[in-house]
Parts: C-alpha cells; structure tokens; sequence
C-alpha cells in the first residue's frame, strides 16, 4: 500500500553514491506551500544536515512555522493547505502519493510553541504515544529513558502519577520533549520551544538540545537572534518576497557565517536589528 | 473655514470645573429597575418551592398518608389510599434508562463526528438536522411514539408488546434527547484546545486514536454534564410517555410492559376532573416535589461540572 | 543508546494498516449514528403524512336518499334549512341559532350541519396514505366483506376546511381553528410577560451585574429554571394563576363571570414564566457578542451607562435579542404538558375572545386526539401535527432570515 520509509532507507544505502540525497536528514526541493489560494511559502530549497541543530529565523509572518508543519505534514489538518514541490526524507518524497502521514509523523516528531501535555498523567503521557505506535518492550523502562534524555527524570521521579498540568511551564515543555523522543523519531521539530518560557527554562531546554543532537536532527523556528545564535549549526533566513509576498528562505548556511558574514543585505540589517 | 475651526476648538476662557459626583435619578432609577427584574427571577423559584412544599405537606399530613409508606411502599392507588412513590418512579427509570441507553451512544458519537471528522460542507447539512430534531415538540413524539415505533416493535418482536409501554416510549424519548446530548458533548470537545490534537498527530496517532483518546478524555468532564442534563431531562419528559407508555402505575421494570411515569401520572389526573384540596390534587404536589428536586439536582450538579472544566483549559 | 522495541518495516506497515482499519470502522459507527438521527426524522415527517391523507370507509345512519332524492350536494341554501329545521329537536335548533342564526350562517356551513347532524356520517376504518396507495385492492376487498353498506373514499384530513373549522366531537368535520386562535392567544401574552422581564434581566446581568454572591445566584437560578421540567411549571402556573389569583384570572375583578380561572390568561403566564429563563439567556448572549470596543466609543464621549446601552448596545443586540425571542415563542407554541395541567378543558369549540376565555390549543388538541381509541382522530391527529410544524416552520424561518439579514457587522 505504502512506502515504508524503512526499507527505502535500507535500498538506498547500498547506492550511496548514487544518491547524494541520502547524507541530509531532509531536503526540500521547490517547495511551495498555499492556504487556498494564497502563496504563504515560495520555492524552498533546503538540505538539513544530520544530527545537527538548524534554525529558521525569520520576522514573524514570513512561514517559517508553516514550513516546518511541511516536514512532518500538520498542515494536512489545516482546511486548504497544499504542497507543490517535494519533501525528501531518505530519497523518499513525504508528499508522494503512497505515503502515510501516520507514519511521516511517527518518524519526524514535535515539539510546540506552548506546552500541550495531555491531561493525563507524567508516565501516560508518555507511555500513549508509545503505545499506540505498538511498543512492545517494558514501558516503565522507556518513561524513565525518555524523561532522563529530557533532564526531566529527577524531578519528576516520584510523582510520575501527578497530572502533567501540575508541572511548571519549562518542566511541561521537557515533558512534551520526552513524549516525543519516547516514539523515537529520527528527526524532532520545534516550533519556538522556548518563546512562552523564562530565561531559566529557555536555557535548560537549549541545554537539552544539545544534548539530543547527539541522537537526533532537530529543525528550529525562533524569533529570537541570540538563541539562534547559540544553539544551531546551520541557519536558514527566511523574508517575505517583495513581490509575491509569501515567505521565501533567502539565505542558508551555517549559522557563524549567516550571523558574521552574511551574503544578503537583508539577513545583515536583521540579524543586526536594523529591519523595518 | 476659519469659523469651523474655532466652533469646535477648546473654550479659550476656562470656567471653574466642578467634576464633583452627581446624582443621577435616572440612571439609578433604571438600574434599580433592571435589578428588581433580575431579582423577581428568584421570586419564581421560591414560589416554585413554596407552592409545591405547601401542597405536599398538605398532602403528608393527611391521616391517610406517612412518609414512610410514600418512601417505600411500591403501590400507587389513590382511590384505596395507598400511597407508595415506587410504583411511579419505577417507570420513571425504566424509560429514562432506555432514553439515555439510546442517547448517550449516539449523541456522543455524532458529537464526536461533527466536531473531529466532519468537513464544512458536511457539517452545514446535519446540523440542521439535528436542529430541526431538537425543535420538533414532544407531544410530536409521543405520537410518532405510539403510531410508528409501538406498531414496528410489535411487528418485529411479536404481540408480547402491549400498546402502551415503556420501550417505545424510552426509545423515542432517546431520540429527542440525542441532539440536546450531541450539541452539549460538541461543545464539550470542541473546548478541547487545538494544541492536544496537534500533539497527538505529531506522536504519530490515527484521527480516530487522538480523538477517542485524547479529546474525549480531556472533554469528558463537559460530556458528564451533558448526560446529566440528558438524565434531567429523560425524568422530566412528560409528553411522550403520557401518550406511548400508559395509564396504569404499576411497580415493574420490564419496559415491555406498560407502566405510568411521575410525569405521565400528573399529566393524566390533572388533566381530568380534579377537586382542588382533595388528596388526589395534593398528592400530585407531592411527586410535582420530588421532580423538581430531582432535577434541580442534577442541573446543578451539571452547571458545577461545566464551571469546573472551563477553568481548566484557560 | 537507548533500547526501544517498536515494529518496523513489514511489521510495522501491517500494524497501521491495522490500526487504519480499525480507525475506518469507527469512523463509520459515529457516522451512522448520525444517519440514525436522519432516518428518525425522517421516519416522523412520513409517518405524520402517513396518517394525514388516506382511505376512510363509512356509512351514513340516515341515507341521504330518505330526505330528498336530489343530491344534497346540490341542495340550495333555503333547501339546507328546511332540512335542518325539519330534522332537528327544538332545543338543538334554538342552541344552533343562539351561536349564530341559520341564515346567516355560510351555505358551506349549513352543509356540514346536515352532514354532521342528520344524514350523520359513521366511520368504520380508516387507512394511512401508504397503505391506500400500495394495498388499494386489498382495502376495497377488506371494505367489501366486512362493511357491504360502506363507501369508500379517499380523504384528505389536512385540507383548508380542517384549519377554519372549529372543534368537533366527530373528527370527520373537527378542525383546528379553535385551537390555532387558542395558541396564538397564549403565545402573545406569553411574550408580553416574558419579553421586557427577560430582556430587562439580561440587559442587568450583563451591563450592570458586578460579580458578588447575589448577582450569582440570579445567574445560577436562571440557569436551573432553564432546566426545570415543564410539567413543574404546569403545577406552579395551576396553583398559582388557576388558584390562588382566580379573581384576577378568570376576570371576576372586571366583572366576567361565567369562567373559572382555567383561561388563556392563567395559560398564558404559566408559559411566559416557562420560557423567560430561555428568553433571558438568549438575550444575554446577544448582548455578549456586542463588542466593547463600541462602549468603550460611547463612554469616551461622555456617555452615561443608560446613554451607552440605549443608543449603542441594545440596537447592536437587538437582532440577536429578536431571534432568541422568536425561538422562546416556538417553544411556547409547541409545549404541551403544563398546558393541559392549566387549561384541563377538554371540549371547547367557541374561538377564544380575549384572555379571560377558557382555550384549547394545538399540542392539547393533538394530545387528546392522539390519546382517542379512534383511528379517524389519529387522522387528524396527524394533520394538527402537519399545522403546528407548519407554524413552527414559520417562526423559524423568520428567526433564521432575520439572524441573516442582520448578519453581525463587527
């Protein structure tokens, strides 16, 4: 019925060089992105590098969390949203016509803007997302590697029943990472994980995501310079076409350059802080 | 053009300003008004109270009648003196059970499809439906009750089924209790904040995993109060079970069988030749009570319910 | 790196394909619960059609023949009373010409008079629309056996004649004129009551109500008569109105006589007290949707708080406000039980003449029908049904156009 991402994978390794596709975690080729009728993201053309932290930045308005919804399809749920162009993952194209967005999402997690824990409790919001993708191995076990590998475990540890709404905003949004990693995607989006948190919380979660780069690629959209700054690799600016006024990236590369050097005039007056 | 300018321009000469409070007559007199107006709407309440309480204690102090017998005798039989509440409220139950049996199932999972599936389009068309169901009188159903559903059961289950009984009558009054049910559990899961389905996507779930266990979960404490207000409903129901369940009180739990509701027992004797003060009238009061204190009850609890769960999500 | 055990691969495509599968079968089950809230409706508007229209086999007790061999059908005016007169007891013509002399009574009338009176139709059976169109040789055989003297017809219960005729004992000339002026008389003083009290109480609870315990207990309270069974609302109006203020009620104090307090006023309280809590909220939401933007507009040029809500939010609210009454209205036409709790009459077949006459009204007419052994009054049983929906149709629709054409504007 569909492609398994898997075995794609596993076919493509024995071509290596023929597919130079293969070295990127994902890669975007003249994606466009409308709502309707509206042009909201135009021609990206992205290699996202593996097991590394890029950012998008960008000022607000100009699609970068819509971008980032492509990657592991949330827009399907948006009424109008569509794709033209392709999404690579593994040489595969997340849009082509036998592909599960179940399982897209299975494989490229989230992480929020605000915290979302379920209503339910520490452990279960994290053993559900395990359990409904069919983990078989001893759940207990996976709570407590998910919350460690979030530097959740030894503040949670003994109140694994409580409700997740008793934890504060940053511990909520660490629960949130943990329940994501907990299905073990190759690949985690943020959306802003730290924009409704306090410096203290910002700074454990970038913490921890330099820690997770080790495991896994994470893909970023901030507003905020200084933790683009501090935290990625690899940069992409996005603007909004003068002309066309839908959101475009103008410029990608690895985030010392963009931020010291940058090519574009316009990523230079806006990492700089003299944009409009 | 000059004049323009200078008629709407500050006085250049300014007065002593006096902004000290000032009565208003007017304003308070109206505000005094409206509050009296809100206040008269508790005046309605008590009175129900009042009236209800005054006629039952009539009714319980009459020699012929004890509280006990009232509480616990399962005979209703005004024309011999007996008196035993069991004999209504057994019917009472039996057809609200089958109405909630039939409502809540399939309230909740039309909620469930208008507010997680349905598209726009889809959407625009069975609303109405379920409005139109929810504007439909009840003395409609009763007829549709014992004209259409009593004469298909008996076709299908055989003359065991008498004319009047409870299962036709419960699962009509299930019928006109769904859309209230569907639109409340609607608002309920419609409550639940965007950002749990988003989360349940992004682990990798079915539309069907996030919806039955995530958002009716989080929405289940807006879905209890909307089967209260269904079981408040289903006991208060007059209508249907007057003219589909029967005219006999009798203490039985088989809703094959006809049976006469609280409500159904007060429609059928005030509606007929009743001397006021006599035992008959009074003890109608007295279930009249019972009812209101029933579902005062209920919609309180359901309003506390509702309260609670929408602090929760803001 | 950590230990995980999930499927993958072969393994893992067949577990989505299972878990979608399962997803598939839900999704049809909540489907199909709406298809079942379809299909009752559905069942009830043609079970209702069903009963309105059909073959009715009857016989006449005095064959028209006896009285003339001319068609009565084609009988004059003065030929119509001269029968009248010459077949009927003094006393029922004296009673007849009381409520409206003979001659100026209309031909069409006088006609039914004979029908009803003389010639005296008896119902035998009567057959619903589907059956008439389906079983047709089957219930002319069935009519042929059991009833050789009977004719067989087929008859339209809901036609004109049945909604300008008033109220019969014989269901083949009953009507539901009485019961339509009936209604009507109950909803209009139901919304004199119910319209400025609860419009008055929303207008405080949302423009003046500060948030302390009694404000919340109105709220609260409104809430619960909401939710309070109707038939209660029947024993309050049957205690109170009927009862304790029969003086008032029944119009003693203005010196009418010949009722007791059963009247359309005590019926018409009852059920504007009924509907005020819908009226209240409804018109609270109403005045919730006008934005503040515009008080805050009229405060900040000097308004007073009546100023702001007379000229500013009550016209915003007012469409809502219009709907949410239109919809109470619908409501107190179709209730039923505390009607009959109030009203309790059972046979009235003079149109009501103001809120001191005793009433019938559409649900209680459809009730008792409904309730008769009978199947010619299921008949128009079904047809009152056809006329209340129609008429609920209409205040609907009214609602709906108006909700349209006031689309709000902010």
């Amino acid at each position: 019925m569909f492609v398994s991402l898997r075995e794609k994978e596993e076919s493509t390794t024995s071509t290596q060089a023929a597919q130079p596709t293969q070295e990127y975690a994902i890669e975007t080729r003249n994606l466009n992105i409308y709502y309707g009728d509206f042009l909201a993201v135009q021609d990206v053309n992205l290699q996202i590098q593996k097991q590394k932290i890029t950012a998008i930045i960008g000022p607000s308005g100009c699609g970068k969390s819509t971008l980032l919804r492509a990657f592991n399809r949330m827009n399907d749920f948006v009424n109008g949203a569509r794709v033209e162009g392709e999404v690579l993952m593994h040489g595969v194209n997340l849009y082509g016509k036998d592909i599960d967005p179940v399982e897209v999402r299975r494989r490229i997690g989230m992480v929020f803007q605000k915290p979302n824990p379920f209503p339910k409790s520490i452990y279960e919001n994290i053993a559900w997302g395990a359990r409904i993708n069919g983990y078989k191995g001893n759940m207990d076990d996976l709570v407590e590697q998910a919350l460690r590998a979030a530097a959740l475990w030894n503040e949670v540890k003994d109140k694994l029943k409580r409700n997740a709404y008793e934890l504060s905003g940053g511990q909520q949004q660490r629960l949130c990472i943990a329940r994501a990693i907990a299905v073990r995607p190759e690949i985690i989006l943020m959306d802003e994980p730290a924009s409704s948190l306090d410096p203290i919380s910002t700074l454990r979660i970038e913490e921890l995501m330099q820690e997770l780069k080790k495991n896994y690629t994470i893909i970023i959209v901030t507003h905020n310079m200084q933790q683009a700054a501090r935290v990625s690799d690899y940069t992409a600016m996005m603007m909004l076409d003068s002309e066309t006024r839908a959101g475009t990236v103008i410029e990608f590369n690895d985030t010392k350059t963009i931020f010291t050097r940058p090519r574009d005039k316009r990523t230079e007056d806006y990492v700089t802080g003299r944009f409009g | 053009m000059e004049l323009e300018v200078k008629s709407v321009a500050p006085p250049t000469t300014f007065r002593l300003m006096n902004l000290q409070k000032k009565m208003r007559f007017k304003e308070q007199a109206i505000e005094g008004v409206l509050f009296l107006v809100g206040v008269l709407t508790i005046f309605i309440t008590l009175s129900i109270v009042f009236v209800l309480g005054n006629e039952a204690l009539l009714f319980f102090e009459d020699p012929e009648v004890t509280l006990a017998e009232f509480l616990g005798s399962t005979k209703w039989a005004p024309a011999i003196g007996e008196f035993g509440i069991w004999a209504l409220v057994s019917a009472t139950l039996t057809t609200s059970v089958i109405a909630l049996a039939v409502a809540v199932p399939l309230g909740l999972s039309a909620a469930i499809y208008l507010s997680e599936y349905a598209s726009l389009r889809v959407r625009s068309i069975l609303k109405p439906i379920l409005e139109i169901l929810a504007g439909i009188p009840t003395v409609v159903y009763g007829y549709f009750a014992l004209m259409f559903v009593t004469p298909l059961l008996r076709s299908v289950v055989g003359n065991q089924i008498g004319v009047y009984n409870m299962l036709s009558a419960g699962l009509v009054m299930g019928i006109m209790i769904l859309p209230l049910m569907s639109s409340m559990s609607e608002d309920a899961l419609n409550a639940v904040p965007n950002s749990l389905r988003e989360a349940a996507y992004a682990l990798g779930s079915t539309r069907f995993e996030a919806a039955l266990q995530v958002v009716v979960p989080a929405a289940f404490s807006g879905i209890g109060a909307a089967i209260i207000v269904g079981v408040s409903r289903a006991v208060g129901e007059t209508m249907i079970v007057a003219i589909a369940s029967g005219a006999t009180s009798k203490f039985t739990f088989n809703p094959l069988e006809a049976a006469e509701t609280m409500t159904a027992h007060i429609a059928r004797i005030s509606g007929g030749d009743l001397s006021y003060n006599s035992i008959d009238y009074n003890s109608l009061f007295a279930i009249a009570l019972m009812l209101f204190l029933v579902t005062l009850v209920l919609n309180l609890l359901s309003q506390w319910i509702v309260k609670r769960f929408r602090e929760q999500y803001e | 790196m950590y230990h995980y055990v999930y499927p993958e691969e072969t393994e893992l495509q067949r577990f989505i394909q299972a878990r979608y599968r399962k997803a598939w079968i839900w999704q049809n089950l909540f489907l199909l619960s709406l298809l079942i809230a379809v299909i009752s409706l559905t069942a009830l508007l043609l079970d209702i059609i069903d009963g309105s229209f059909g073959y009715i086999a009857y016989e006449f007790k005095k064959d028209p023949l006896t009285i003339s061999e001319k068609p009565i059908e084609q009988f004059t005016k003065e030929e119509l009373i001269q029968v009248l007169q010459a077949n009927l007891s003094r006393g029922a013509l004296n009673k007849l010409n009381s409520e409206m002399p003979l001659e100026q009574r209309s031909e069409a009338d006088l006609y039914s008079l004979v029908l009803e009176r003389i010639i005296q139709i008896d119902t035998k059976q009567t057959y619903s629309l589907f059956e008439s169109l389906f079983r047709r040789a089957e219930i002319e055989a069935e009519v042929a056996e059991k009833y050789p003297n009977a004719r067989l017809e087929f008859r339209y219960w809901l036609q004109p004649e049945f909604i300008v005729s008033p109220q019969s004992s014989k269901a083949e000339f009953a009507g539901v004129r009485t019961a339509i002026f009936g209604s009507l008389w109950v909803v209009l003083i139901a919304m004199i009551l119910s319209m400025p009290v609860g419009v008055g109480a929303a207008i405080y609870l949302q423009e003046y109500a500060q948030k302390n315990f009694i404000n919340s207990v109105i709220q609260t309270n409104i809430n619960n008569l909401a939710g309070v069974p109707s038939i209660v609302y029947g024993m309050l109006g049957l205690a109170i109105f009927v009862r304790a203020f029969e003086p008032l009620t029944s119009g003693a104090v203005f010196g009418i006589t010949d009722t007791n307090g059963r009247t359309i006023l005590s019926a018409g309280l009852t059920m504007g007290i009924l509907v005020l809590p819908l009226v209240i909220i409804n018109a609270q939401e109403a005045i919730k949707a006008v934005p503040d933007s515009i008080r805050q507009a009229a405060y900040g040029v000097g308004a007073t708080k009546w100023q702001t809500i007379w000229s500013h939010v009550l016209p915003n609210a007012l469409p809502g406000i219009l709907t949410g009454n239109i919809l109470a209205m619908s409501r107190a036409m179709g209730e039923t039980a505390p009607l009959i709790i109030v009203g309790a009459s059972t046979f009235i077949s003079q149109d009501p003449s103001g809120p001191f006459s005793k009433f019938t009204a559409l649900p209680i007419q459809i009730y008792q029908w409904t309730s008769r052994a009978q199947s010619e009054f299921h008949n128009i049983a079904a047809a009152a049904i056809v006329v209340l929906l129609v008429l609920l149709l209409l205040l609907n629709t009214t609602a709906i156009l108006l909700r349209n054409r006031f689309q709000r504007r902010f």
